[in-house]
């Protein structure tokens, strides 16, 4: 979230979108609940079914899954036409009248640098152009041909209301009154917040989707502002916290990325991340980046890494292939490609996509370890089911190793919400049996290796022999010493420009203000500096004082970056430092003070004079936030909308009779998956899956109290579909993919109706996910049998809300 | 049985209830339907509390699970999909459950002494000690709320967490609803935080929201806002006007004698149990359960229930 849970109740309008809310944060709710109520907001809900949300929505729409770019790129095209954007924002905090390099393009549904052969752009000509000073050139009167503004506006006046009414299936009057809600928005004082979840990121243009929403947040002048914001609710109570951690394959923790294979040397690595800024004056933050990546490798091997051996940067691997993502790695597992996998916390027959080809893969492993507290499947993938999971055992010789973790409650640590809170916990009863802490588990396992390499040598023993290890019961790291470790410390006195020390060596750091790239200070973490200092740990603070009475709490826990609460906030304030309406006061100048006052701590230098002409979005070398992606996305500059890998419509309808711009040119597909995805004769018909409240994931299947409350697996289809078919509530189905097949009881509900889209009727059939065969709920078939094997371009995050399906009676 | 002093109302009974309190307010439980996003928090908190543990069911085409109110289920949520007649959809999820009636049908149809009680917050609640399974309190009841288990055919239904509530907590439901839908407190402050909430509804175009405290059973300690109040039954089959059945009103008359003689048959059939299956291990609180502790004479059934300060079927 680039805003909080709390912070929604601020909003005038609520967009709850590529996401179901109510029904999957049904805690963070309350403040929807609390901003009508309270704030007389009105919620508009947009998805392919009436869902929970729209239970208590005032308005809604029912839109074909995957055409979400549709709607909001023809949205952009109707606040541009009828002037409804928040213009001095959009003119000073945005990228608008920027100059895009000559040679930048988007022609037959491609942009400029495609190369077919690697299905992949390259990114040269998406660039802002440079003028005679090294910095960027601007047209302040947004006129010129070639500036972002004039450049988004040309992009999406294909995106009219036919159009987008043809491609997603929402009538061209539902379409208009929500533009014209939304609109409304554009006035300084009047906010729209907007709610996604995995509905958006669930698509191989997911990524995409959500850069739309953000480009109409900018638009309408509504980021950094309370009430505003485009805010992911994360699908797993500390995925958050996976992501700033790094456990990405390319990412190392805080967002740094990892070198690729042509990146050998470390001062080139370090200068491609340290941006400077190219807008003059600006703040670019990530000029900083050596601190940050020294201080890392402080962390990690102390003593041994100085500035003579680059700080250790051979001892990190390079990425020889973009991602090492799941798609990936199960694409190379089932070819024989691996000999182990260690399964930490994750459930891949369950959670993978096309459950088949995940099957072949851990049959091919010569051994699997599974760490989880629950009996899941992947643990049992080797064992018959009946159709449940028809496998013959004696075909598959992995051996498996289960070693039980304990679960969340009965540990102490800290878990990152999606308001990037860092709230401490407490364990409250000690784990069953043999279990144990992840940590333990790993800690034992890294002594083990440790000494392997000691006894035995190796190819390249020097990264795991110098790895600082100083947990004073080495075997078990407790969660207060990894906290204190990412955060860091000092290893050195350090001083101020003047010479006066201000933090003595050994003392835990404030902020990551004070890391150094001279070796001095360690951040294990460096947005996480500032959780545990001198006056100890910020994550279990619990005052809920709310002097402003903005809902934003900053005695509650502590959220990264530096414990703001909204990211952006300067942008709160007009271009003199002014709150754009007194209703909506969060952070402004106080001249009296010079310096940033208010209700957050400002994302801003504290004490940059409105006069001194730097811009809100201090994470970009331009101060401005991005309506043209230059470098950031692999698929394009501006989001574009393809259709589903698996999709009800032959063809693009922006781009028809163009085959190969059906789908995003730039998602990777694997040959063998290309081959198993169906056509929409034989598969007629639109399928997504998700999670209900009941449940969360495969996990509470397990629990007695949740299978009470939806004990069997079921299906939704709306009452035309099935009409057709010939089912009535109750009865079984049978729903096929060109993958698999699952069974199901069907729900049928006025909920889905058929949406025209093109010349042809589409009808949507809703997939819960819970079920399984292992567990105290009615056994069930796992719905990623159905899913296609293909991913988001930017992240590889499967594509399971859009692919399809063909349902019959049972 | 805790509270005891409280009692105002007490099934099969004719000895007056205690006097000597005063000062206890009514409260009451207000569930905004407009406000509830159907996510079973209160049936799994309801649960929890209780200790009690449903049997794990099967989907029959809906959302509901358990599908209906069983002696291990005090509550469930009812979902219904309405079409208005402008053809907009409306899922309408309300929460059932007992509705804490001014007047219970349930206790005046009861005929085990001292099985069903009423105390002065209110709250109407069952002393299964003393249930004798007929199920009269079904018959009595207008909302067909309790529930005889077939495990040891005594009748069950919501105790609005009488033990909580006798400890100045609110019921479980209350405490764990995520959108704050229900909320609890005496029965005015929720009539006036429910008049405020259907004047919300109106001003987003419900003429006909309302609040639900039906006079036919002297209102209920349970109500909920909804916004079309004008026709209840929209929401699962939510009676329009509830009235306690006839049947129970005729039970005092024609069939008194006959009930005193099933009354005496099951005492019998307790004395035979007893003698041929040996004595049922008592719960740890049956000392407080006694009903000769409180002092009522538990064979003694009460002639006239219109004594009472609420209740019976004025």
């Amino acid at each position: 979230m680039t805003n909080h849970w709390v912070d929604i109740r601020n909003a005038n309008l609520i967009l709850s979108m590529g996401g179901n809310s109510a029904e999957a944060h049904p805690v963070g709710f309350r403040w929807v609940t609390e901003a009508i109520e309270h704030n007389k907001a009105e919620l508009i809900t947009i998805d392919p079914r009436f869902t929970r949300t729209s239970a208590v929505a005032q308005d809604r729409a029912f839109i074909r899954t995957g055409s979400d770019i549709a709607f909001l790129g023809g949205l952009i095209s109707y606040l541009i036409e009828t002037d409804q954007i928040q213009r001095e924002y959009v003119l000073n905090y945005t990228d608008a009248a920027l100059i895009v390099r000559d040679g930048y393009g988007f022609e037959e549904g491609l942009f400029s640098g495609y190369d077919e052969a690697t299905r992949s752009y390259d990114k040269q000509s998406w660039m802002y152009e440079k003028g005679d000073d090294g910095f960027v050139r601007r047209d302040d009167s947004l006129s010129d041909p070639r500036c972002v503004y004039q450049l988004l506006r040309g992009h999406y006046a294909r995106y009219t209301p036919d159009m987008v009414s043809s491609i997603s299936g929402i009538p061209v009057a539902d379409i208009q009154r929500i533009w014209k809600k939304i609109a409304a928005m554009a006035v300084p004082d009047k906010t729209m917040t907007i709610l996604y979840a995995l509905g958006w990121t669930q698509h191989s243009i997911g990524s995409q989707i959500i850069r739309a929403a953000a480009m109409v947040q900018l638009l309408l002048g509504n980021m950094g502002m309370p009430g505003g914001g485009v805010n992911a609710l994360r699908g797993h109570s500390n995925i958050q916290g996976l992501t700033d951690l790094g456990l990405l394959s390319q990412l190392l923790p805080g967002y740094m990325t990892l070198a690729n294979a042509k990146e050998q040397g470390y001062r080139a690595y370090i200068d491609k991340r340290t941006k400077q800024p190219t807008v003059a004056g600006q703040v670019s933050y990530w000029k900083n980046y050596e601190k940050f990546h020294v201080s890392l490798m402080k962390a990690w091997y102390g003593q041994a890494a100085t500035a003579d051996n680059d700080w250790c940067f051979d001892w990190l691997p390079k990425l020889e292939r973009p991602l090492y993502d799941i798609l990936d790695t199960f694409e190379r597992m089932s070819k024989g490609e691996l000999t182990g996998y260690f399964c930490q916390g994750f459930n891949p027959l369950a959670s993978f996509p096309d459950r088949a080809k995940i099957t072949r893969a851990l049959s091919s492993l010569k051994y699997l370890v599974v760490m989880d507290p629950l009996n899941t499947e992947t643990s049992e993938f080797w064992k018959s089911y009946g159709e449940y999971n028809d496998v013959d055992p004696s075909q598959i010789d992995t051996e498996v190793f289960r070693l039980p973790t304990c679960c969340f409650a009965e540990d102490d640590g800290s878990i990152v919400n999606s308001a990037r809170w860092l709230q401490w916990h407490w364990a409250a009863a000690p784990p069953p049996g043999e279990s144990r802490p992840d940590t333990r588990i790993m800690g034992e396992l890294f002594l083990r290796l440790k000494q392997l390499y000691q006894t035995e040598g190796g190819v390249f023993p020097e990264p795991i022999l110098n790895l600082t290890w100083d947990y004073k019961i080495p075997h078990e790291p407790k969660s207060e010493e990894l906290a204190r470790e990412f955060n860091g410390y000092a290893l050195e006195d350090l001083t101020d420009a003047q010479g006066q020390v201000v933090r003595r060596a050994g003392e835990q750091l404030s902020g990551f203000g004070e890391l150094t790239a001279d070796g001095k200070t360690t951040a294990g973490c460096w947005i996480f500096t500032g959780c545990w200092t001198e006056a100890g740990n910020q994550m279990a603070r619990r005052d809920n004082a709310d002097p402003y009475g903005t809902g934003n709490t900053l005695g509650w826990a502590w959220a990264w970056p530096a414990n703001r609460r909204v990211l952006y906030n300067r942008a709160s304030a007009d271009v003199q430092g002014r709150p754009w309406g007194a209703n909506k006061a969060f952070v402004w100048w106080s001249a009296a003070q010079g310096r940033w006052i208010g209700a957050d701590v400002p994302d801003f230098p504290p004490t940059s004079a409105p006069s001194e002409g730097q811009m809100p979005f201090i994470m970009q070398p331009e101060g401005v936030g991005h309506l043209f992606a230059g470098q950031s996305m692999v698929d394009g500059p501006f989001p574009e909308h393809y259709e589903p890998f698996e999709s009800p419509v032959p063809q693009n309808l922006l781009h028809p009779g163009k085959p190969k711009v059906r789908n995003n040119p730039a998602a990777r597909i694997f040959d063998e998956d290309r081959a198993a995805l169906g056509t929409p004769e034989e598969y007629p018909h639109a399928a997504t899956t998700y999670r209900l409240t009941e449940h969360f994931h495969y996990w509470t299947k397990h629990a007695r109290l949740n299978a009470i409350v939806q004990p069997q697996q079921f299906v939704e289809i709306g009452e035309k579909l099935a009409e057709e078919i010939g089912v009535a509530a109750g009865d079984w189905v049978k729903v096929s993919s060109k993958r698999g097949f699952i069974k199901a009881v069907a729900v049928v509900t006025k909920r889905l109706k058929p949406m025209t889209v093109g010349d042809r009727q589409v009808h949507h059939v809703g997939i819960p996910l819970h079920w399984g065969f292992t567990g105290v709920a009615k056994k069930g078939y796992l719905v990623n049998a159905l899913t296609p094997f293909v991913g988001d371009a930017n992240t590889q995050t499967p594509e399971y809300k859009s692919f399809t399906v063909r349902v019959e009676k049972a | 049985m805790i509270n005891s002093q409280n009692i105002i109302a007490r099934s099969a009974t004719t000895t007056p209830p205690p006097q000597a309190r005063s000062h206890v307010e009514e409260v009451a439980k207000l569930i905004d339907v407009s406000k509830c996003i159907g996510c079973k928090a209160c049936q799994v908190a309801c649960m929890e509390w209780n200790d009690l543990r449903d049997e794990v069911g099967e989907c029959h085409g809906t959302y509901d699970n358990p599908t209906d109110l069983t002696a291990e289920s005090w509550t469930v949520m009812r979902f219904s999909e309405h079409e208005t007649a402008d053809g907009n959809l409306e899922w309408l999820i309300r929460k059932d459950g007992c509705m804490h009636c001014a007047e219970p049908g349930c206790l005046t149809a009861c005929p085990a002494p001292g099985a069903i009680v009423q105390y002065a917050n209110g709250i109407v609640d069952f002393d299964s000690n003393h249930c004798i399974g007929c199920g009269y309190c079904i018959t009595g009841c207008p909302f067909d709320i309790p529930r005889i288990s077939p495990k040891d055919s005594k009748s069950y239904k919501c105790t609005l967490c009488s033990d909580r509530v006798n400890a100045g907590m609110e019921p479980a439901c209350v405490k764990t609803c995520p959108t704050n839908c229900i909320e609890f407190g005496t029965k005015a402050d929720m009539l006036d935080r429910a008049a405020k909430r259907v004047g919300d509804l109106k001003a987003l175009g419900f003429r006909d929201a309302g609040i639900y405290d039906p006079a036919g059973v002297g209102g209920t300690h349970v109500m909920y806002v909804l916004h079309h109040a004008n026709d209840p039954n929209r929401y699962s089959g939510l009676p329009k006007d509830p009235r306690i059945s006839p049947l129970v009103g005729a039970w005092k008359g024609v069939t008194k004698p006959i009930m005193a003689a099933i009354i005496g048959i099951t005492a019998f059939a307790g004395v035979i149990h007893y003698v041929t299956k040996g004595p049922k291990e008592e719960p740890e609180e049956s000392a407080d359960a006694d009903p000769t502790a409180l002092g009522y004479d538990a064979t003694r059934r009460r002639d006239d229930a219109d004594d009472r300060p609420h209740g019976g079927d004025r």
